[in-house]
């Protein structure tokens, strides 16, 4: 577990981190700021993290803004999620030629993103995150070569929270805030009493290796328990929650509920929600040609079942109203998606609460639907 | 730094992706009716067409104008070659109707589960198609005449909008000469109809169907709605009768997730569906 062979690493020896992962090859990404957000990015040394920053989360709301302290992690997720490196926002499937009468010849596949990653940051919300979408892309019966191949080589630092975000609920879906697996090495930030330093725990062999470089003391009794203080401020501090309790059934009960109706009055149908969300796996594919038609090239980019285009079939789209897609996109989320790969679809990072431009709140439209069925239940007793 | 390990050797996909289409050359293609033609294609890799089941569908184009699915409307006894009846109703099924024989088309798959031909061993079975969605159908009749024996009362009940927009019209009479009762219907007759008119549905109550019945229904959802309904009355329920579907579908292989219909991914589960599983999706408004 995270706690066992747990040592310290100080600020200071930090970018000895920086120095393994490349030694061993790996293109570090991270948390960076750019256009006032915290985004994931290439990151070369700890001087790039977003130092001494934290953000402020609510509906519809996002603030960078300073802290007292100079911490490295000191905020929770942005607008980016690390879905982008499992399936990226747009990507070549294949290439081929055409001739004059339309034949298709020379299929070569798109190019496969060579580069070994170690993705640095990385919360528990997220890693849960990466395994539900590992689920959708790898685990069917046509795993994607080059999806597995992205995914196999990374090199996994999570970071526990120390505190938890305005729209925050991972604590409701059971997703964290500590991660206990699916990391190589996992740190907890502690800053106090004038010093600062990461309690570092390994969560597989090659953590294990690379730890052991890194100029790292054996945790004391005392580091442990800030260790483990810190994590229990973000488990008290969750910005939201969920009751996910048969929410499955709850929402399959409901399709034809009135709420569906009120949301779809708010919802602009824009699909930030689907863009930022983790999980969110949906894509489309289009082929562009060059003008002489002698090329084609497929590419696929992500899409948002909030588009009409997303539903269309001859004859026109299948979910034509806002409300059909507020209520595709939140009953698949929290309900279909635990029928269709075995699991939740959400992990409670809050990000599509965040981002949604006029805060729409799934925990809200969730709390609605269950609050009202037991009115009425109340009512008929 | 020798004594570093260095990172486990990425596995090679040498294999392509299941995104990346396989080219098959048009052998021939025939026009069925005003918009709608059967193309005979085989894999330049090795002249063959495609093993399959019935039901089955490929992801097909002809190159720069999209892929679509389309089922296989082949016999599944001889994969030799590949054939698909295709519909020209928008960019992609147009340029595909317009390949000729030697053209070079992309095709994965096949993809989906398949009508369930085995399971209906030894009982009888009503085929109800609507138009196009006799393509679909046509390998689950092959496969039941090759296994005639295996079958108790074979029964097409087929409706096409009007004669000259029925399919495979040559085969009906050899499908009723190989023990399928065929009953065919027009929506609109000209003189030359001397058949039944109305929709498929009316045929029915003429095939003289019984519980022991099981069916296989594909066509407009509402006609397949409509049949359900009517199949009901002669003692065939929603357990008894499969029904295929469709949806934007453009990967096959449950990942784009565009085909959802409920708890389902319909490239992944489906197509073929027992009407009972999907009637409750379908009721509800624009799922």
């Amino acid at each position: 577990m995270a706690e066992l062979a747990s040592c310290t690493l100080e600020r200071e020896a930090f970018d000895s981190l920086f120095e393994a992962l490349e030694r061993r090859g790996y293109g570090v990404i991270g948390p960076r700021v750019r256009d006032g957000a915290i985004v994931y990015d290439r990151i070369a040394a700890s001087s790039d993290l977003p130092v001494g920053l934290t953000d402020e989360q609510d509906g519809g709301h996002y603030r960078l803004v300073p802290r007292e302290d100079a911490a490295l992690f000191g905020y929770n997720v942005g607008p980016h999620s690390w879905k982008r490196f499992q399936l990226p926002a747009q990507r070549t499937l294949w290439r081929g030629k055409l001739d004059e009468d339309g034949n298709l010849s020379d299929i070569v596949e798109g190019p496969a993103e060579p580069e070994r990653l170690a993705f640095l940051g990385a919360r528990s919300c997220e890693l849960h995150a990466m395994g539900i979408l590992d689920r959708v892309l790898l685990g069917g019966s046509h795993p994607d070569p080059a999806e597995r191949a992205a995914r196999e080589g990374v090199f996994i630092v999570a970071v526990q929270c120390s505190q938890a975000g305005g729209t925050c609920f991972c604590a409701s879906m059971g997703t964290g805030p500590t991660a206990q697996s699916g990391f190589d090495i996992a740190l907890t930030e502690v800053i106090e009493d004038g010093r600062h330093y990461f309690v570092t725990a390994p969560g597989s062999d090659a953590g294990r290796e690379l730890l052991a470089e890194l100029p790292t003391s054996a945790a004391g009794a005392a580091e442990e328990g800030a260790a483990s203080a810190a994590h229990a401020r973000a488990a008290a501090q969750m910005g939201r929650e969920l009751d996910i309790t048969d929410i499955r059934e709850l929402l399959y009960r409901n399709y034809d509920h009135p709420r569906w109706n009120e949301v779809a009055e708010r919802c602009l149908t824009c699909g930030n929600c689907t863009m930022v969300c983790p999980t969110c796996f949906c894509t489309s594919v289009e082929d562009v040609t060059d003008l002489e038609r002698t090329s084609v090239e497929r590419v696929q980019r992500w899409d948002s079942c909030f588009t009409i285009d997303y539903s269309h079939i001859h004859g026109g789209a299948v979910r034509q109203s806002a409300h059909s897609r507020y209520r595709q996109w939140m009953t698949h989320k929290l309900a279909t998606w635990i029928d269709q790969f075995g699991s939740s679809g959400c992990v409670g990072c809050g990000r599509c609460i965040t981002w949604c431009p006029v805060g729409i709140d799934i925990t809200e439209e969730a709390r609605a639907i269950r609050a009202s069925e037991e009115a009425v239940h109340a009512g008929a007793r | 730094m020798a004594s570093l390990k260095s990172p486990p050797e990425r596995e090679r996909h040498d294999e392509p992706g299941p995104m990346v289409p396989e080219p098959f050359v048009v052998r021939s293609k025939r026009q069925d009716t005003s918009d709608t033609w059967t193309l005979e294609l085989t894999s330049v890799a090795d002249d063959a067409g495609l093993h399959f089941a019935p039901g089955q569908f490929t992801m097909i184009e002809a190159g720069g104008s999209g892929e679509v699915p389309i089922s296989i409307s082949g016999d599944p006894g001889e994969p030799d070659v590949l054939v698909h009846t295709v519909r020209s109703v928008g960019l992609a099924t147009q340029a595909i109707c317009k390949a000729q024989p030697g053209q070079v088309l992309g095709v994965r798959g096949p993809f989906g589960n398949s009508w369930p031909v085995e399971l209906l061993e030894g009982r009888d079975v009503v085929v109800a198609a609507g138009g196009i969605g006799l393509a679909p159908l046509r390998p689950a009749i092959l496969a039941m005449i090759a296994n005639r024996e295996r079958y108790g009362r074979l029964v097409l009940l087929y409706g096409a909008r009007t004669a000259s927009q029925m399919l495979y019209v040559d085969e009906l009479e050899r499908w009723r000469e190989e023990g399928f009762e065929v009953h065919a219907t027009v929506d609109s007759a000209g003189p030359e109809w001397l058949g039944h008119v109305g929709v498929v549905t009316r045929l029915i109550g003429r095939a003289r169907l019984t519980a022991s019945f099981a069916g296989l229904t594909c066509g407009p959802e509402i006609m397949m709605r409509l049949t359900a309904l009517a199949l009901a009355d002669f003692g065939i329920d929603g357990e008894q009768l499969y029904v295929s579907t469709e949806r934007n579908m453009q990967c096959g292989i449950g990942h784009c997730g565009h085909c959802q219909l409920g708890p389902w991914l319909l490239c992944r589960d489906g197509p073929v569906f027992d009407w009972q599983t999907l009637a409750h999706w379908l009721q509800l408004r624009d799922v």
